[in-house]
């Protein structure tokens, strides 16, 4: 019944109408008969996971992949040439840290092409600098780049001219010393996401970088340096191909289910290859240090590890963005988990 | 890292006495799912249409929501109780099936009305949740996304480069990248309106209030109201979704009343802001760069050839 | 200096500059904000004005701001002061400013030659005068001066349809201009949409519109929502029924289809289409002998007591008939179902004898559509019938009824319905526990009801259930009738409607109905109201003709052309196939789309000289020749096609003045925001031009032909633009007196020519000379009824009726549900609507022996339109198909009539022809063939034709595509699958639609069978955006007996997976198909 009158006074007792509830009738109507004897109950026993007609809770990654995994890859080689050839500079090794500065310059030049190619509105690509966001890693990069390309720059210029030698020198160093924070910073860029198979690996992805990159960068100089100069090159290819497989093997198993994607799929084909590329690149640096050719095999096949390590986890993450049980379930276990450990679910029944 | 320093603080009222935070309670339980909502917001923001693409998903042929779509509405058809609405159209009980399977018996056939089946049509308005921490703001690169002096999160379309960062940001799929256009575009819980003292295009038309405007702590307790109300009157199956601020984006300035799991609606049961984890990030980014830089200079060690 | 403040001023409004200096350092908030944001407005903010106005697609309507700026409509929003939306709007509301600014609409006119492929450019004031010529021409080639010996004064050659979308002020020039021309063939949506009401609620109540408006939803204690889809057609007036659940209301909703009204409802009760007199009759069944009814109130009220003729048989009688039924003629001779004593239809017993020799050789008479003249005044019947208080007499109405219903139990109601047992005892229970002296009850219906061949009678049974519950004319109570377009209630009023004139008086009919004094006979009451006839005519005559009109020339009732039987929009079609009818104008309608059997429509418009449609774009109806179904199947050839066809852009309603008037009755007025761009025009426009160009030709005629549109008065002040002014329209609808000075109420209305009036029912709209339509004195400063909102028919009243919401004594029946009452110490009613009396009548008034007209009701006479003041359980009159509902089977049906060996309504109209056939029997040969019930409806998306929500792209991305809805169970026997395509076929045509497989269709139990139904929106045609079938393709023209309203509802189909075939194989695949099913002429012709 309406518990509200029309009097002679006129309407007594109304309430908005967003305060109705369906299903009520029953117990409003005071019929008792036709009452259900149950109402609602737990429906169905929960099944392990449900959406929404199967669609993606995320919204796609819009970056294109050559773009974007190219900038990941791109970056990482210029980070870690120019601390390869920083090092190369130091210990007198000048014609590997002149090919290093130049994949330095070439790199990280490449690497903001395809980032303000991937822009949808490329000619605003100076709004990079309008804020400095702390919270945003394109931000903090977009900053870094800011100093570190000029000194990547410089030191290429200088390195080919020959003019300015301790303008360059120093530029060199410096370059040298951004150059692990360029290489590392688009780890957190792809991490700090919702996209679950890149935001789970956030302690393990800088590794994977890191080594990817320095996997490239001693590629490059084994490629593109005498093989007398390229030891260093040749090390840091080794190290760097461990760290990369090391850190992504144990991230892989780290993230359970969200690993998947690294395994299936175009991402995982990619991550096969990539590990495929590597290890067979840092075999010929362990091996291939007398024969210019096997070594010049050896760098490309360890660039293009790498190359495939980035577009093995952009594609990844591509996957896990569009499959909805990659977003529901860790997150539903984890309510689960913490409604078991008694804090319930914000707001639920 | 200025990352654990709060921008000017999305709860409390702006800097000097500045209007309080506003939002919107979506209570799904009274939506007739009649899209008003949809298009009223498009017809305020001019925004493109959004093509014709026959879904067979219930009466849903928007999808979600993205660059062309700021409100949506989710159409969902449960074998499952309505407190204790009487549909006669459910199936015989059985184990659960998934709708689509066909069952083959007739409602109706088994007598009395306890043996017949459940059935719900549930529709819910999806929108923005101007997310009290928000993931898309904190990483936009630009500055495009602010918070503006009512706590809600806008993209300004002057500013956006399209870098595209924030679309993966969002852990509820919201943001998206216009094609044609490049920029990213959201809801901007009508900016221009609640400036001129306007309330949202959606929550006007909105025929049965399934969308309420307003300041946001009275939103929320008259949220925990109306789930009183429901639970008392059986129906259990409600709950508030994104009202509490120890949730892992703070709270939502846009929450909603739910039927059933979020994930059913197509929402993140337990979103995390992704830039929660950013220092930590940081952290290991250091330690990675630190590894490169001795990795690199180990390499100088040993032979020289 | 000025280079340094440039560079400083550039680094401060640098953010970074800003993040560093202010408080924000992060730069996630007030240091980020761009010029744009900082200058942002609401654009609404700065609108030159906001101009008034009213939502132009349904019913309901929603108050409308439209924001204007430099002459352009830049925003339009709901009108938060509108008492009826509260400033919502549903998505088609939502969707105006697109509808009207969009690319979509057209601004040339267009021109077909005869057998032209493509269309040409024309400009404005040729197509004019073309189309002048070409009525000037037709006009005069079909004139008929006689029919059949009888003077009828009338061209068939010319016919005009639409008028629901119009303003009342176009659809009276329209009928106005017509009539005067001689053309009866006029007809709008009404017809097809809801002219069963004007039937059902006429006979029952006296009145042809909702009882009561859908704010006062908001109080009742029980909504039933049946045959309307009240959430999805009407969302804006849903927040009524929410507002009354909100304060603990039962909301139930019985339809086929478990729909988003469902969705909210308590109780969705499924039904079998086209069984509603079943389900309300067992409902009434259940009130009668379980003793629910509210006895006081059915005294008082109703005719309950009323004692009909010894020779009246009921259906249980004679199986299925009742008695007066001629098998050659399938009409029914009426004058047994008479109260005893009483004579129909006649103010004087020799005339009710000349009625009857009249009527009884001429059924053409009985099937012209007569019981819609019952919109505002009930049928006229003289003398007093004699009454039994105790209800006991055995030819009382209540016992006819009580066993009329007996056999419609909670067990027939299953299986004739497929309603499980213990949910109909729980409606049962609801409603009836819901009504009575401290509770009331509501119905909500629409076009679910009125779309069958027993339309009429689905809404009488309403109303028999509602008078015995006591639910009429009382807060929370009443029957509302949720009609469709914009002004759909206005083309009823002033109606755009072959046999009624504005006020539903009626046409007059050649055979009875020469003079004015028989007109009169015929058609007044000596009691009540409807007694005034002759006063409204006369002034309705006086307003037409002016001066030239007086009591020597009867008023110039000669000026009107004659029916001489059914004339209605698929009469006018009928006409078009046989040659007849030449010319057609389609203002506002899609008949290609919208009306049954799209097929038919499309050959008869093929068979035309001329064709003009006035509309926002090119719509299906203006290019059947080119690109129509039936080009596609060769059945026609571009060339071949003789149709000339004339497309004018019209102005919508942003363009243009005028009052829609809404299902509440309510007559808003909406302000012209801008001017039509291009050629648009208002239709107001068009009507007044195109008279003008005829009566500057026919200026010189001789011809008395020609007289009446000689003499018309056809002076409107027209502005700048050459548009007439809409007020002044109104005003002369309005009406005044001798001196001029506006009427404010049609009690001074008078018979002898001192006053005109063009429509009695609209007299008071301008009341001392104020425009009341465009009253909008905020509801927030008003009470529930906002009587100073506009105003509504009739007399500002909002519930109809009203008296009855006292007890005989003039006290509420209660405390809480006070709506007028009697003021013993001022001797008047009042209360908070305008009473629905006369305000001084007394409860304790009885007539004195002889009193005649209004001083024959009885203070207790609540239904004061009624010649006996009652609400009629038992329509003794009126009805052309029986006195009673009862329950027939559709026309297309799987089940047998398991109630009479009657299986279909008797007195249906059907059209057998090769383009309109009918499905055979259940249970005979072939009848397996089309095993499914189909029903039609509405998606809250889209607007019926589509021709506003089709090409407007918001709306079309909702919906993209035409579908069907299938239950699970139906996919399975019939290999569909969810998404894919089906072909739906039946004897008329195939259609193919995409599938939505669903449990909201459940399958019922009817007769120990399995039924299966399908589910169809019908918006759907060629042309626009959103395109795909039309669901009209499927149906058949058979109509109701007592309007010619289609069936639309309830048919049957086969439905098989796959898309149907293209050109030739769609036609022969329909073909192979008939040859199954064994159809010939004869099927489904049975009586
Ligand atoms: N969104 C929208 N709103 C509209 C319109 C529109 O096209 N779109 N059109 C306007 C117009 S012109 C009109 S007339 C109104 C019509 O308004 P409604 O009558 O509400 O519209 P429909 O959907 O045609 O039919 C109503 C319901 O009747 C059910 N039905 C069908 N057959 C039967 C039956 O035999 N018995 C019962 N009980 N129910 C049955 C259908 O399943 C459907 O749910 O809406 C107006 N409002
Ligand atoms: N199968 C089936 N068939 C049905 C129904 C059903 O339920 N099932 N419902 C029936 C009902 S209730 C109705 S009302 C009809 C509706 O059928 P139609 O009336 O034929 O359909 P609409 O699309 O409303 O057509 C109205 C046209 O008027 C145009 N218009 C709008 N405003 C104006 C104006 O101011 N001036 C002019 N000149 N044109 C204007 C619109 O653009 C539109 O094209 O369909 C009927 N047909
Ligand atoms: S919901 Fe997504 S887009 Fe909206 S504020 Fe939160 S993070 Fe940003
Ligand atoms: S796309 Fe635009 S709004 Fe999104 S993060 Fe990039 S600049 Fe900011
Ligand atoms: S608040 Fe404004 S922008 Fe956001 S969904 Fe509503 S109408 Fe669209
Ligand atoms: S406008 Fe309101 S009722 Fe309609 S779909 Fe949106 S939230 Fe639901
Ligand atoms: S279509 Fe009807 S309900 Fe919707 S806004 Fe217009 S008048 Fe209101
Ligand atoms: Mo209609």
């Amino acid at each position: 019944m309406n518990t509200s009158d029309v009097t002679k006074q006129g309407v007594r007792g109304a309430r908005p109408g967003r305060e109705a509830v369906t299903g009520s009738a029953a117990v409003a109507g005071g019929d008792r008969r036709g009452r259900r004897r149950r109402g609602e109950r737990a429906v169905v026993p929960e099944a392990e996971f449900r959406s929404y007609y199967g669609k993606p809770i995320l919204n796609q990654i819009v970056w294109q992949a050559p773009d974007i995994a190219g900038y990941l890859f791109l970056g990482g080689l210029a980070g870690a040439s120019s601390t390869l050839a920083a090092g190369a500079e130091l210990t007198g090794r000048p014609a590997l840290a002149r090919a290093l500065k130049y994949t330095a310059l070439g790199g990280i030049s490449g690497s903001l092409a395809a980032l303000v190619h991937d822009l949808g509105r490329p000619a605003r690509f100076l709004n990079m600098l309008r804020v400095f966001r702390p919270t945003s890693p394109m931000s903090v990069g977009s900053w870094l780049l800011v100093g570190y390309g000029p000194l990547a720059g410089a030191a290429a210029v200088t390195g080919a001219t020959g003019l300015f030698p301790r303008i360059g020198r120093a530029a060199t160093l410096g370059a040298g010393l951004a150059g692990p924070a360029v290489a590392c910073y688009t780890a957190p860029l792809v991490c700090d996401t919702a996209v679950p198979s890149w935001h789970e690996g956030y302690r393990e992805m800088p590794f994977v970088f890191v080594g990817s990159a320095a996997a490239a960068a001693g590629g490059m100089g084994m490629l593109a340096a005498p093989v007398e100069q390229a030891a260093p090159a040749r090390r840091t290819a080794v190290i760097g191909s461990v760290l990369e497989t090391a850190a992504a093997t144990y991230m892989e198993r780290r993230m359970g289910m969200v690993a998947e994607p690294y395994r299936q799929g175009r991402g995982g084909a990619l991550m096969r290859v990539a590990k495929a590329l590597t290890l067979a690149g840092a075999a010929g640096a362990l091996l291939g240090h007398r024969s210019r050719a096997l070594s010049a095999a050896s760098g490309a096949a360890l660039l293009a590890g790498s190359a495939c390590t980035r577009f093995g986890v952009f594609w990844a993450g591509v996957q896990s963005a569009g499959e909805p049980k990659y977003t529901v379930v860790p997150q539903r276990r984890r309510l689960e988990k913490r409604r078991a450990d008694g804090h319930g679910e914000p707001g639920g029944s | 890292m200025a990352i654990d320093e709060q921008p000017a603080d999305p709860t409390a009222a702006g800097p000097g006495g500045g209007p309080p935070r506003m939002g919107f309670f979506t209570d799904t339980s009274v939506c007739i799912g009649c899209k008003a909502c949809e298009v009223a917001c498009k017809e305020w923001n001019m925004i493109p249409e959004d093509g014709l693409d026959f879904t067979g998903m219930s009466f849903d042929n928007s999808g979600g929501l993205g660059a062309d779509t700021w409100r949506h509405v989710a159409f969902i058809e449960q074998r499952a109780p309505l407190g204790f609405q009487e549909t006669g159209v459910g199936r015989p009980e059985r184990e659960p099936v998934d709708l689509g399977m066909p069952s083959f018996e007739r409602p109706g056939d088994s007598t009395g009305a306890d043996e017949r089946g459940d059935f719900r049509w549930l529709m819910s308005s999806d929108v923005c949740k101007h997310c009290t921490s928000a993931a898309c703001l904190d990483v936009c690169p630009t500055g495009s996304l602010f918070r503006t002096e009512y706590g809600t999160v806008v993209v300004q379309e002057d500013i956006c480069n399209g870098c595209g960062y924030c679309v993966p940001a969002c852990p509820y799929g919201v943001i998206d990248q216009r094609k044609g256009d490049g920029r990213a575009w959201k809801c901007t819980l009508c900016y221009d309106r609640l400036g001129d003292g306007l309330e949202p295009a959606c929550s006007k038309a909105c025929p049965t209030d399934s969308i309420q405007f307003g300041d946001l702590d009275e939103l929320r307790q008259r949220a925990d109201e109306r789930l009183g109300t429901l639970h008392e009157a059986g129906v259990s199956s409600a709950r508030l979704y994104g009202e509490d601020p120890d949730d892992g984006v703070d709270g939502t300035g846009a929450f909603f009343l739910l039927l059933d799991e979020p994930e059913v609606y197509g929402l993140p049961p337990d979103p995390v802001v992704t830039t929660r984890d950013l220092p930590s990030m940081w952290t290991y980014a250091g330690a990675a760069a630190l590894t490169l830089l001795a990795g690199v200079g180990a390499a100088f060690f040993g032979r020289r050839r | 200096m000025g280079e340094t403040m440039g560079i400083r001023t550039w680094i401060e409004s640098w953010p970074v500059y800003r993040q560093i200096t202010g408080d924000d350092r992060s730069g996630r908030a007030a240091a980020a904000k761009s010029p744009h944001s900082r200058n942002l407005r609401a654009r609404t903010a700065t609108a030159d004005r906001v101009v008034k106005s009213v939502c132009p697609f349904c019913a309901v309507g929603c108050g409308q701001n439209i924001y204007v700026r430099d002459d352009e409509v830049i925003q339009i929003e709901g009108d938060p002061d509108s008492p009826i939306s509260r400033g919502r709007l549903c998505p088609k509301g939502a969707a105006t400013l697109q509808l009207t600014t969009g690319p979509s609409r057209r601004h040339t006119v267009l021109y077909r030659p005869p057998h032209g492929r493509d269309w040409q450019e024309l400009d404005l004031d040729t197509a004019m005068e073309m189309v002048a010529d070409r009525v000037v021409r037709t006009r005069r080639e079909t004139w008929q001066h006689e029919y059949d010996g009888l003077r009828v004064a009338r061209t068939m050659g010319i016919a005009s349809l639409g008028g629901a979308a119009l303003d009342n002020e176009e659809n009276y020039l329209i009928k106005k201009l017509m009539t005067a021309l001689g053309v009866v063939q006029v007809e709008n949506q009404a017809r097809v949409c809801h002219s069963s009401t004007v039937a059902g609620l006429g006979t029952s109540f006296g009145r042809g519109g909702a009882t009561t408006f859908m704010q006062d939803q908001q109080n009742s204690d029980c909504i039933v929502i049946e045959g309307s889809n009240y959430a999805e057609a009407h969302p804006v007036g849903f927040q009524w029924v929410m507002e009354a659940k909100a304060r603990g209301a039962v909301v139930i909703h019985v339809d086929p289809r478990f729909s988003r009204t469902s969705a909210l409802a308590d109780l969705h009760v499924p039904i079998r289409a086209g069984t509603d007199i079943a389900f309300l009759g067992g409902i009434i069944n259940h009130v009668i002998s379980d003793e629910k009814y509210f006895r006081d109130y059915l005294l008082a009220f109703t005719n309950a007591a009323s004692i009909v003729n010894e020779d009246f048989r009921d259906t249980e009688d004679l199986d299925g008939l009742f008695s007066g039924f001629s098998e050659e003629e399938r009409v029914y001779d009426t004058h047994t179902w008479r109260y005893e004593g009483v004579d129909v239809a006649a103010a004087a017993g020799n005339r009710d004898q000349r009625y009857e020799e009249r009527v009884k050789d001429a059924p053409s008479s009985r099937r012209s559509g007569r019981p819609e003249q019952q919109g505002a005044g009930g049928v006229a019947i003289g003398g007093d019938p004699r009454e039994d208080p105790t209800l006991t007499h055995p030819r009382c109405v209540f016992q006819i009824l009580k066993r009329h219903y007996a056999r419609y139990t909670p067990e027939t109601v299953e299986e004739v319905c497929g309603i499980p047992r213990d949910m109909f005892l729980r409606v049962c229970g609801h409603l009836t526990e819901n009504s009575g002296r401290d509770r009331t009850s509501t119905f909500c219906y629409a076009v679910g009801w009125t779309q069958h061949t027993v339309g009429a009678q689905y809404i009488r049974a309403a109303s028999i259930l509602q008078l015995l519950l006591g639910n009429i004319g009382r807060p929370g109570g009443g029957i509302q009738a949720l009609r469709g377009h914009a002004s759909i209630q206005g083309s009823s009023d002033i109606p755009t409607l072959y046999n009624l004139l504005p006020g539903y008086i009626p046409m007059p009919h050649a055979r009875e109905e020469q003079t004015l004094d028989d007109f009169i006979a015929v058609g007044a009451a000596r009691k009540g109201f409807w007694s005034y006839m002759k006063a409204y005519t006369v002034s309705l005559l006086k307003s037409w003709w002016g001066d030239e009109a007086t009591p020597e020339n009867d008023f110039c009732f000669d000026y009107l052309p004659r029916l001489t039987g059914s004339h209605s929009a698929y009469d006018i079609v009928m006409e078009q196939m046989r040659g007849q009818c030449k010319g057609y104008f389609l203002m506002g309608e899609n008949p290609a789309v919208g009306s049954a059997n799209a097929r038919v429509q499309r050959l008869g418009m093929a068979n035309l000289d001329w064709l003009v449609v006035r509309d926002f774009s090119l719509v299906e109806s203006a290019t059947w020749w080119k690109d129509g179904p039936e080009i596609d199947s060769g059945e026609l050839r571009t060339e071949d096609i003789g149709t000339e066809v004339f497309f004018f852009p019209a102005a919508s309603h942003t363009e243009k003045s005028g009052t829609f008037t809404n299902t509440n009755r309510t007559l808003q007025w909406h302000d012209r925001a801008v001017p039509p761009r291009g050629d648009a025009r208002s239709d107001l426009w068009f009507m007044y031009h195109l008279g003008r160009i005829i009566r500057e030709r026919l200026a010189g005629s001789t011809d008395p032909a020609d007289r009446p549109i000689q003499a018309l008065t056809w002076d409107y002040p027209l502005d700048e633009e050459g548009e007439p002014s809409a007020d002044a329209v109104l005003s002369e609808i309005n009406g005044h007196d001798a001196e001029g000075r506006h009427l404010s109420t049609s009690t001074q209305l008078r018979d002898d020519g001192s006053t005109a009036c063009g429509c009695w029912i609209y007299c008071g709209v301008y009341t001392d000379g104020v425009n009341q339509a465009a009253r909008r004195r905020p509801a927030s400063e008003q009470d529930w009824i906002a009587s100073e909102w506009a105003w509504t028919w009739p007399a500002n009243r909002h519930i109809l009726y009203n008296r009855a919401s006292a007890d005989p004594d003039g006290n509420p029946w209660s405390p809480r549900k006070a709506l007028v009452w009697w003021d013993a110490e001022r001797a008047r009613w009042t209360g908070h609507d305008v009473p629905d009396f006369q305000v001084g009548k007394a409860p304790d008034y009885r007539p004195p022996e002889g009193a005649k007209s209004v001083d024959a009701l009885s203070g207790t006479d609540a239904f004061i339109m009624q010649s006996d003041g009652k609400g009629w359980l038992y329509a003794p009159a009126g009805l052309n198909d029986g006195p009673m509902p009862t329950h027939y089977e559709p026309q297309d049906t799987p089940f047998r009539n398991l109630l009479y060996s009657r299986q279909r309504n008797p007195a249906r109209l059907t059209y057998p022809g090769e383009n309109n056939r009918y499905h055979p029997d259940p249970e005979t040969a072939g009848a397996d063939v089309f095993p499914y019930v189909v029903t039609t409806y509405r998606l809250t998306e889209h607007f019926t034709a589509g021709g506003m929500s089709r090409w407007t792209p918001y709306l079309s991305e909702l919906q993209p595509e035409f579908f069907c809805e299938v239950s699970p169970e139906l996919a399975a026997e019939r290999g569909l699958s969810h998404g894919g395509w089906a072909t739906v076929v039946t004897a008329r045509n195939a259609i193919e639609a995409r599938v939505l497989i669903t449990d909201r269709m459940a399958p019922l139990r009817i007769h120990g069978r399995t039924a299966h139904q399908i589910g169809l929106p019908y918006h759907w045609g060629d042309n626009g955006y959103s395109v795909g079938d039309a669901g009209n393709e499927l149906s058949s023209i058979v109509l109701d007996a007592n309007v010619h309203i289609q069936e639309t509802k309830a048919l049957t189909a086969d439905i098989r997976p796959g898309r149907r075939p293209r050109g030739a194989a769609r036609t022969e695949l329909v073909r192979t198909y008939r040859q199954r099913a064994g159809i010939t002429d004869k099927t489904g012709m049975e009586v």
